[in-house]
């Protein structure tokens, strides 16, 4: 059977003056229709990175990546746009709705890129809209609106380009933590009816809340597996190293990120 | 993205910073005013002047002849004899004699008077007008015989009827360099009967005039030709007449009055060419504004960008939206300019119409559909050539750095 994301010794190689970064190490992951799987890590893990080149907003120095079976690692901006618009959809963590748009606007975005007439995309972005239980707000401008309320509107934002893959990013991190729960919670019910859910977090609270948890350590993959399984939330160095090494740690992670 | 979504849009993010847009639209707004005063301005002098010399006839051919005080040179006589040979041609000649000189009436002194020395072909019986266009009022026109016996007779302006005689002027006299004329005809009013308007103007026999103001270094003559087709013919003929007398074309100038419009039109076209040129520069200045407000425009929402383009926008639905939000900038600009130009131009004209005293059928500046049209659209094209660039840095912006940027 096919898989629905397949990667393939994926490297990205930064340069930063003298030295090289090596935010990707060779990573393979194979990612199916259906699944919910967690991208966890520390910052400068690699996750972000990962999630850039499973979003298509960024190319791997090498390797291939397969996302429904085409190959995308090796496309240009404007057919990366393209697939971003027809396979995926974005969650992120400051919602990044537009602000002069109204909830409406903002949902119907997606499918205005994709080319879709105003008739058929106000039926799908109102549709979207009734999914997060929002079909109410539709006029309100997302100033208008609670945080929460806010990444419902951007999930339905990514739901309505009817996507292969849900990719959130941090999507509970500007949130509290009921909040929280509740975002989570319509991630999962998304995932039950049959989305394919790839959450990005450093968090091990948030990771277990999917089937499958993928960790990543200084670009590479230590652990892929149930999220069950108790080894899944065990970060190695984080018990071993010293406390007052992290702030360093997370600065040169965020620096090599980048 | 359509066209129809990304006006939407522009006018949007126009309408929430009101007093940026204005600020951004002024050099626009200020160029495309200053090109649709400057175009009124012309278009309305041309339609003047025009006027003007359809009053005098399409058929009129002015002959400027220098004196050169020899026996080359060419006297009236000569230039009535030329008319009399070709009557196919040549329909009459007068001698048009500028006199410089005090006109008095009584007490009264008349110093921005002007005086005229014609001959009797100055005034057309047919058409009961003069040459300049100005029509006869009361009495008659000089005659044959007052030219030729160089009677001390005058018509005059109906101002000078006015001022200087109370309305009756028919028989009276007044002096001209303190030599005597007698009133026998006036003109009708031609002009708003001021003082050193066309209103206010002498005709006396050439005959006189050569003996008021003695030899002047320029004689003018004009010729009617037969029509407005044997014009060109019956220039020929008088500049063959003036070669054969002084063997050098230096001394005289021939031209018919279709010549002198299309003279008068193009130094006019010249002006206003020059001045539209320097209008425009203040676009282009419009113009590097909106360019300037474009680039901090994209720079502010370079995090919307992000999210558009993480949402699959591509480079050209980027482009095309801020090259629509420009060109919508510099096309409202541009709306404004020409309704406050137009609202200029109105002013200009009651301004100049009360100052010459002209009324409606003088001086109107009248904004060209054409120049509205060129004006409407090279606001539009500046705010598209100078949103470009802005736009295309836009377009060209990497998805991740623009979601990351704060």
């Amino acid at each position: 059977m096919e898989h629905l994301i397949e990667l393939k010794d994926i490297y990205k190689i930064y340069h930063m003056g003298e030295e090289t970064v090596h935010a990707l190490d060779g990573i393979s992951l194979t990612i199916d229709q259906g699944e919910f799987v967690a991208i966890v890590g520390q910052s400068g893990s690699g996750k972000s990175t990962a999630m850039n080149i499973i979003g298509c907003l960024d190319v791997p120095t090498s390797g291939s990546y397969h996302l429904g079976g085409v190959d995308v690692s090796t496309m240009d901006d404007d057919q990366q746009a393209e697939i971003r618009n027809k396979m995926l959809g974005f969650i992120f963590q400051q919602y990044n709705l537009i602000p002069k748009l109204n909830v409406q606007e903002n949902v119907e975005l997606p499918l205005l890129y994709a080319g879709i007439s105003a008739e058929e995309r106000h039926q799908r972005a109102l549709h979207s809209l009734e999914r997060v239980g929002l079909s109410d707000k539709t006029r309100n401008l997302p100033s208008q609106l609670s945080g929460g309320q806010q990444q419902r509107v951007s999930i339905a934002r990514a739901l309505a380009g009817n996507p292969s893959v849900i990719l959130a990013d941090e999507p509970t991190g500007a949130l509290d933590s009921r909040t929280g729960r509740e975002v989570l919670a319509f991630l999962q019910k998304l995932n039950s009816e049959g989305d394919t859910v790839v959450l990005i977090t450093h968090d091990n609270s948030i990771a277990v809340k999917a089937k499958r948890i993928v960790r990543l350590q200084d670009g590479k993959i230590i652990y892929d597996g149930d999220a069950q399984d108790p080894q899944a939330v065990v970060q190695p160095e984080e018990a071993g190293e010293a406390a007052s090494d992290d702030g360093f740690a997370a600065f040169v992670g965020e620096g090599a990120a980048e | 993205m359509n066209i129809g979504q990304s006006f939407k849009l522009a006018v949007k993010s126009l309408m929430t910073s009101k007093m940026r847009s204005l600020l951004t639209m002024l050099g626009i707004i200020i160029g495309v005013a200053a090109v649709i005063i400057i175009t009124s301005l012309g278009n309305g002098m041309q339609n003047y002047m025009n006027d003007q010399f359809e009053q005098m006839g399409s058929n009129l051919v002015q002959a400027q002849v220098y004196t050169t005080n020899t026996s080359l040179d060419i006297k009236a006589a000569d230039m009535y004899d030329l008319a009399e040979k070709y009557p196919q041609y040549l329909s009459g000649v007068t001698p048009y004699k500028s006199v410089q000189g005090t006109v008095r009436q009584g007490s009264d002194e008349f110093k921005r008077t002007s005086v005229y020395g014609v001959g009797e072909t100055f005034y057309n019986v047919d058409k009961n007008t003069l040459m300049t266009g100005a029509a006869m009022g009361k009495g008659r026109f000089l005659s044959y015989v007052d030219v030729e016996r160089a009677q001390a007779v005058c018509v005059v302006g109906a101002y000078l009827e006015q001022e200087a005689f109370g309305g009756d002027a028919l028989g009276k006299t007044l002096t001209v360099n303190g030599a005597p004329f007698t009133v026998v005809g006036v003109l009708a009013t031609n002009a708003d009967l001021s003082a050193g308007s066309s209103d206010d103007c002498i005709y006396i026999p050439y005959t006189q005039a050569d003996r008021l103001g003695g030899q002047s270094y320029m004689e003018l003559y004009m010729f009617t030709s037969t029509g407005r087709d044997t014009a060109a013919a019956a220039k020929g003929i008088v500049e063959n007449r003036l070669l054969k007398a002084y063997h050098n074309s230096d001394f005289y100038m021939v031209m018919t009055s279709a010549e002198m419009m299309d003279a008068m039109d193009s130094m006019v076209s010249l002006l206003m060419s020059i001045l539209t040129l320097i209008a425009a520069i203040s676009l282009l200045v419009g113009g590097i504004g909106i360019m300037n407000i474009m680039l901090v425009s994209v720079t502010e929402r370079t995090r919307e960008i992000g999210v558009r383009k993480s949402l699959g926008a591509k480079r050209r639905d980027i482009r095309s939206q801020f090259i629509i939000e420009a060109g919508t900038t510099s096309a409202i600009g541009g709306s404004i300019g020409i309704g406050f130009g137009i609202i200029m131009a109105n002013v200009i004209t009651s301004v100049i119409a009360l100052s010459l005293g002209t009324g409606n059928d003088g001086f109107v500046a009248v904004p060209t559909l054409q120049g509205i049209a060129v004006a409407f659209g090279v606001s539009v094209a500046i705010g598209v050539a100078f949103g470009y660039l802005p736009a295309n840095k836009a377009a060209k912006l990497n998805p991740i750095d623009a979601l990351r940027y704060d």
